[in-house]
């Protein structure tokens, strides 16, 4: 089980962030559970407001837009930042790119 | 009883105990019970 | 049936340990185990669903695609298709078309008897059909032992196919014995010469398992090899979470460790069964069946055993025990079908507990030990093997110096005596 990143991945929450499209999202009493059909991965979010801020990345000019529209506090920010850096680098997240029709 | 010392991941100083992360990931094949 | 959290959305309380998130229970199984015919070309002297024969009540193409209905409707992901051998079934590439076709991945499990040029040209091609190869010995002498004369070049045959097709990361699964332990690199090295992932499992002493379990169970310092080489190997080898018993050896193994039985997995046999996990087919172990009304997900969410199974562990005999943290008592059809207490060590703890536990056993002739309430075994018996494998069920002697040791007991040192 990898723990978050420590090492130098640093995720940009002024970027533009999206739920990969080859990922399935299940809400659970805990959270959600995400699948990644391609990596054959799975994400466990484990509070209900993770989960909040990864279903609204793609309504929002930023990942930190979307944080706070969630409603996590400027101490709480670090974690969840977290939490975007090891959806990041393991792909369930991806940038959105000018050609994402909801850009 | 005595505490159980045995480490079930890596903590190092600067990262949050498995407690506090938010995301946590495990291979689909990290389950027990299947095949 | 899911309970709301109290705690208010958000971290005002810490996330937690993630094994402690499954006490609410899940909507649905993570994974789930699905055998789909109890028909077997093979007779492997270890088979956990004791298969060969097929079931006449076996579900129909259209019950199987309901069951799929509902597999898509809960949004399980993935399901792991085995048997049995799976493929002997004339609609089993229908059904994993439908599968597929209906957002539901799936991995199968087969001894590759119909994994021709063809098929793994078929398999390559697709994104969400995963194959897993059955194999426990690296040479035909070890391996044809357990699966029967031919089965390793069978198995050798589908793996050339599979790479030859250009199917990358198919699953090479070996059931990890006595005899084969000594074969670990050997196992690596076929798994990277067909371009395949590794995946070790752990023998249970389930269906046919039972009666070869005392001469092919790993002996404890093989355990020890078997740990070290795995923890050497990280994620690069697979273990289906299968080893989180050795957990107590050291630092956790990757995976939940944790038994996910009825918990985050479960199985569906070819009658519809619904049991808490494949190793565990006996009526003690029966949730209800697809058929029932309100079919499988009226069976996840409300069966009395599942709901039992997913009541917080207390560890019973073994929580005094200082590793019970790491190994939460090892596997529940390892202590049944050995006839061990539920609440106390597994047959194989590390800390020697369970071979303590089962010498003690014997002080009790009154206890039978459980036997499979379903065998599909091939009525004759299997021809002659490459090599001589003693079929027999050790007797374990009574000790009538020592008192038997009671379930009740705490101490899980009950019934040990210093060697």
């Amino acid at each position: 089980m990898s723990v978050a990143a420590d090492s130098a991945v640093t995720f940009d929450l002024d970027r533009a962030w999206r739920v990969h499209p080859q990922v399935s999202m299940r809400p659970e009493p805990f959270g959600a559970l995400l699948y990644h059909f391609g990596t054959r991965r799975l994400s466990f979010l484990k509070n209900q407001r993770v989960l909040a801020v990864v279903r609204s990345l793609e309504g929002h000019p930023s990942a930190r837009a979307a944080c706070a529209a969630a409603g996590v506090t400027e101490a709480e920010l670090p974690a969840y930042t977290r939490a975007l850096a090891v959806l990041a680098e393991s792909t369930m997240i991806s940038e959105r790119t000018p050609h994402d029709p909801r850009t | 009883m005595a505490e159980h010392e045995v480490a079930t991941h890596e903590a190092d100083a600067d990262a949050l105990a498995s407690d506090e992360l938010l995301v946590e990931e495990v291979s689909i094949d990290g389950m027990c019970g299947v095949y | 049936m899911t309970l709301a959290p109290d705690a208010p959305a958000g971290d005002v309380v810490s996330p937690g340990r993630l094994t402690d998130l499954f006490q609410l229970g899940l909507d649905a199984p993570i994974c789930l185990t699905w055998e789909l015919t109890y028909a077997c070309n093979l007779s492997c002297v270890h088979c956990l669903s004791s298969s060969g024969r097929r079931d006449p009540r076996e579900l129909s193409t259209d019950e199987c695609k309901a069951v799929i209905d509902t597999l898509q409707r809960m949004q399980v992901f993935y399901v792991n298709i085995g048997g049995g051998e799976p493929t002997v079934r004339p609609d089993f590439w229908e059904l994993v078309d439908y599968a597929t076709a209906h957002q539901v991945g799936v991995k199968f499990s087969t001894n590759g008897v119909k994994i021709t040029p063809e098929v793994a040209a078929r398999l390559a091609a697709s994104d969400y059909v995963d194959v897993q190869i059955s194999l426990d010995g690296a040479t035909a002498e070890v391996n044809d032992a357990v699966r029967g004369p031919g089965s390793y070049a069978t198995a050798m045959r589908a793996m050339q196919n599979l790479s030859d097709a250009g199917f990358r990361n198919f699953k090479l699964s070996v059931v990890m014995t006595r005899q084969n332990i000594p074969q670990l690199a050997e196992f690596k090295a076929i798994a990277d010469r067909y371009g395949a992932q590794l995946r070790l499992t752990r023998l249970r002493p389930s269906g046919r398992g039972a009666d070869v379990w005392d001469e092919l169970h790993p002996l404890p310092a093989q355990q020890k090899e078997l740990y070290d080489w795995l923890v050497a190997h990280g994620e690069q080898v697979l273990t289906g979470d299968s080893f989180f018993h050795l957990s107590a050896f050291g630092s956790a193994l990757p995976g939940l460790n944790l038994c996910g039985a009825g918990r985050v997995v479960c199985l569906i046999d070819p009658v519809g069964d619904v049991y808490a996990c494949p190793f565990a087919i006996h009526e003690n172990f029966l949730a209800g069946n697809v058929r029932d009304a309100g079919g499988f997900e009226t069976v996840w969410k409300t069966s009395e055993l599942f709901t039992d199974l997913r009541k917080p562990d207390t560890g019973g005999a073994c929580r005094s025990c200082g590793f019970y943290d790491s190994c939460r008592g090892g596997c529940m059809a390892a202590k049944f079908f050995t006839g061990l207490p539920m609440d106390g060590p597994d047959p194989e703890c590390v800390q020697g507990y369970g071979e303590a536990a089962l010498t003690s056993l014997a002080g009790a002739p009154s206890a039978a030990v459980p036997r499979p309430s379903v065998d599909h075994s091939h009525r004759t018996t299997r021809a002659v093997r490459n090599a001589p494998v003693p079929v027999t069920i050790t007797p374990r002697l009574p000790t009538p110096s020592r008192p038997p040791a009671h379930d009740c007991d705490e101490s899980p040192l009950a019934g040990f005596a210093a060697p």
